[in-house]
């Protein structure tokens, strides 16, 4: 069992407070469903927690099993087994898939993976993402479609095997298609019991990935909690009850779109 | 056009980029470029010259003036069937037909020089193995001069590697038949005191193929000129160059490439990683389209990579047109510092940072280094770069693996 606590976490962006004290546990086994109206912070705390540089941690903590995660490099909360699958995934030009995959999963295992085995288990990834074979040749995100780069962050977390995963709005960009595998991919890596937080703005993902929570993010706080049933409440009425003119329903999605 | 910058700005792929596409605007006719035989046309350089403003002149004192080949460099070759090669004299027919010197150390070399080196591509052969000539240099001066002519439709590599500590000037000649492929790679791996001038330029036949990828590595002072010119139409050149400059070290690449007929093609890649506050690199790009040289297609990419505070990079890509009838012209320059976010991107998955960092910078080099065919150069140079990162001989396992994956 792993538990990633987040206890009164406050964050700046230079002089700007984002978070404004952030509260939650999640345990291994659980999906935590964070959704909020832009800007109210969510991105922030994922990005946070995973330590990129442009944040400023003011006050809080945050523990992995105990241990302070906000004292750590940012590939050693990797290797403690944090996994965040980027709403922007970054292109590495010169860098293949194929090479950086194995790269990772060597320093999250601690050794290289057997080759023959190595081969088969990504190819087996993969194809729960229906990506080509051929992916694992090209350059890191660098040409990708919104959609590649999704399924080329789920098939990492598959292949990383995080204890907690943080996904930041990986539906956004996604057709209905590509929407169900990467939720598929992401269902599979859930069964094996790990811990996911999931954030995003609209509801459309939660038909295909069903939270056991669901918290409403605003204004860099987390303003209400509740189980699945909360998302119905805010696919019906969007962020309107907490002053944001912003639906969170899959046809206003679609219409917009 | 000139962009000299060492801002902190990092990949933006369309930094600094143009294309002249469509409708172009001529940019009128520069001024000829000025070219002779006799050293004593070139004025002995200060430093002040556009041609050498970027160059530690004073370390250059000794070959500014006509010295002695003291014959301190040990030419090897190898080559299998099709190639042939001899030592000829200045009375030889190839000897200066491509040649034009550009500056004085060029027409220097070219006046003093004895021995030359005359290495032959049959017509119509196919090589199975690259031709190597390799440079052993210990101290003293030296003048060079190879002449490689690759007759029609023949399909060469010639592989020039560069070693020791010397004082080197030189001139390579390249004759390319029609319908020849040659594919040049020279590698200066020098030693730290070493000092290298040479122009190494290429007379490209009809639907001939050259290409020249050029690694430094090594040496206090590297300045190398290709150049290209087409005697047919249909000829392609593409130049790719990396250099990774240390403490003390002045790398320089001066590129001229002068398209004067119709169809003819030109990509010039260069890049260059820098990692001391003493290290400097240079790069200039000249292309000129000519009025008959209709239908021409050009590209050139400059990137510099500082890797430490202080470093220095010039890039001056320069483009002159003077026809409208062209395909594609344009030229892209960005010089910066490492990009955190890819940085936070690789080590969000785990990945050690000096190790993210050897990641990103092999991959910097790739596209240079991937036109590198001969497996076993390329593995050397890609493990000379890994040393200098810090790293550990590579892993070829994951190269293996990306062969697997994508057949399996």
């Amino acid at each position: 069992m792993s538990k990633l606590e987040i206890r009164g976490l406050h964050v700046n962006v230079e002089e700007t407070e984002i978070l404004k004290g952030v509260d939650l546990t999640v345990s291994s086994g659980e999906t935590h469903a964070i959704m909020g109206p832009n800007g109210s912070g969510k991105s922030t705390l994922a990005y946070s927690i995973a330590g990129h540089p442009k944040y400023t941690i003011t006050s809080g903590q945050v523990l992995l099993d105990g241990e302070n995660v906000l004292e750590m490099a940012v590939d050693q909360r990797a290797r403690a087994g944090l996994f965040l699958a980027m709403q922007y995934p970054v292109e590495v030009p010169g860098v293949s898939v194929s090479n950086f995959l194995r790269t990772a999963a060597t320093a999250v295992r601690g050794e290289a993976p057997k080759l023959r085995t190595w081969v088969r288990e990504v190819n087996a990834a993969m194809s729960v993402l229906e990506m080509d074979k051929s992916f694992a040749e090209r350059n890191v995100n660098e040409g990708f479609s919104g959609g590649e780069k999704k399924r080329h962050e789920i098939l990492q977390m598959a292949l990383l095997q995080p204890k907690i995963a943080i996904l930041d709005e990986t539906d956004s960009g996604l057709d209905v298609d590509a929407l169900r595998v990467v939720s598929e991919g992401v269902n599979r890596v859930r069964e094996t019991g790990i811990g996911t937080l999931l954030i995003t703005h609209y509801t459309r993902i939660l038909r295909y990935i069903k939270p056991d929570f669901v918290h409403v993010f605003f204004d860099g706080r987390i303003v209400e909690s509740g189980g699945a049933e909360l998302a119905d409440e805010l696919e019906a009425n969007g962020y309107a009850r907490y002053g944001v003119n912003e639906p969170a329903d899959t046809e206003a999605v679609t219409a917009g779109a | 056009m000139t962009a000299t910058s060492t801002d902190p700005q990092v990949h933006p792929p369309a930094a600094g980029a143009h294309s002249h596409g469509g409708p172009v605007t001529k940019t009128g006719s520069p001024a000829e470029r000025f070219t002779s035989r006799n050293p004593d046309d070139f004025a002995v350089p200060s430093g002040r010259e556009e041609d050498w403003r970027f160059t530690p002149m004073r370390k250059l004192r000794s070959i500014l003036r006509p010295y002695q080949s003291e014959g301190t460099e040990e030419v090897s070759l190898s080559g299998p069937q099709g190639a042939r090669w001899s030592i000829v004299g200045r009375d030889h027919p190839r000897f200066g037909s491509v040649l034009r010197p550009a500056d004085r150390v060029s027409a220097l070399a070219f006046a003093n020089v004895s021995d030359i080196l005359f290495v032959e591509i049959d017509a119509e052969a196919q090589l199975s193995e690259p031709v190597n000539v390799t440079v052993a240099g210990k101290p003293g001066l030296n003048y060079g001069h190879v002449v490689v002519e690759a007759k029609p439709y023949s399909k060469a590599t010639v592989v020039f590697d560069h070693t020791g500590n010397t004082t080197d000037t030189a001139n390579v000649e390249f004759l390319l038949g029609d319908g020849a492929q040659l594919s040049v790679v020279t590698v200066q791996d020098w030693d730290s005191e070493a000092i290298h001038v040479s122009t190494h330029t290429a007379l490209v036949g009809r639907d001939a193929q050259f290409d020249h990828v050029s690694v430094t590595l090594g040496g206090a002072i590297v300045r190398l000129s290709p150049t290209v010119r087409f005697a047919g139409p249909g000829g392609s050149a593409q130049l790719y160059g990396l250099s990774f400059a240390g403490a003390g070290q002045h790398f320089e690449s001066r590129l001229y490439v002068d398209h004067a007929m119709p169809d003819c093609s030109s990509n010039v890649v260069y890049k260059s990683a820098l990692d001391a506050d003493s290290a400097r690199t240079v790069w200039i790009g000249d292309v000129r389209i000519r009025p008959e040289a209709t239908g021409t297609s050009t590209y050139e990419l400059n990137r510099n990579l500082l890797l430490t505070e202080g470093a220095r990079a010039d890039s001056v890509p320069n483009l002159e047109i003077e026809t409208g009838e062209i395909t594609g012209a344009g030229h892209a320059s960005a010089t910066g510092r490492f990009d955190d976010l890819q940085l936070f991107y690789l080590q969000s998955r785990g990945i050690p940072e000096d190790e993210a960092r050897r990641l990103v910078v092999r991959g910097f080099f790739a596209d240079v280094l991937n036109h590198i065919k001969v497996a076993a150069l390329h593995d050397r140079l890609m493990a000379a770069i890994d040393a200098r990162l810090g790293g550990q001989p590579s892993d070829d396992a994951a190269d293996s693996a990306a062969d697997e994956t994508g057949t399996a």
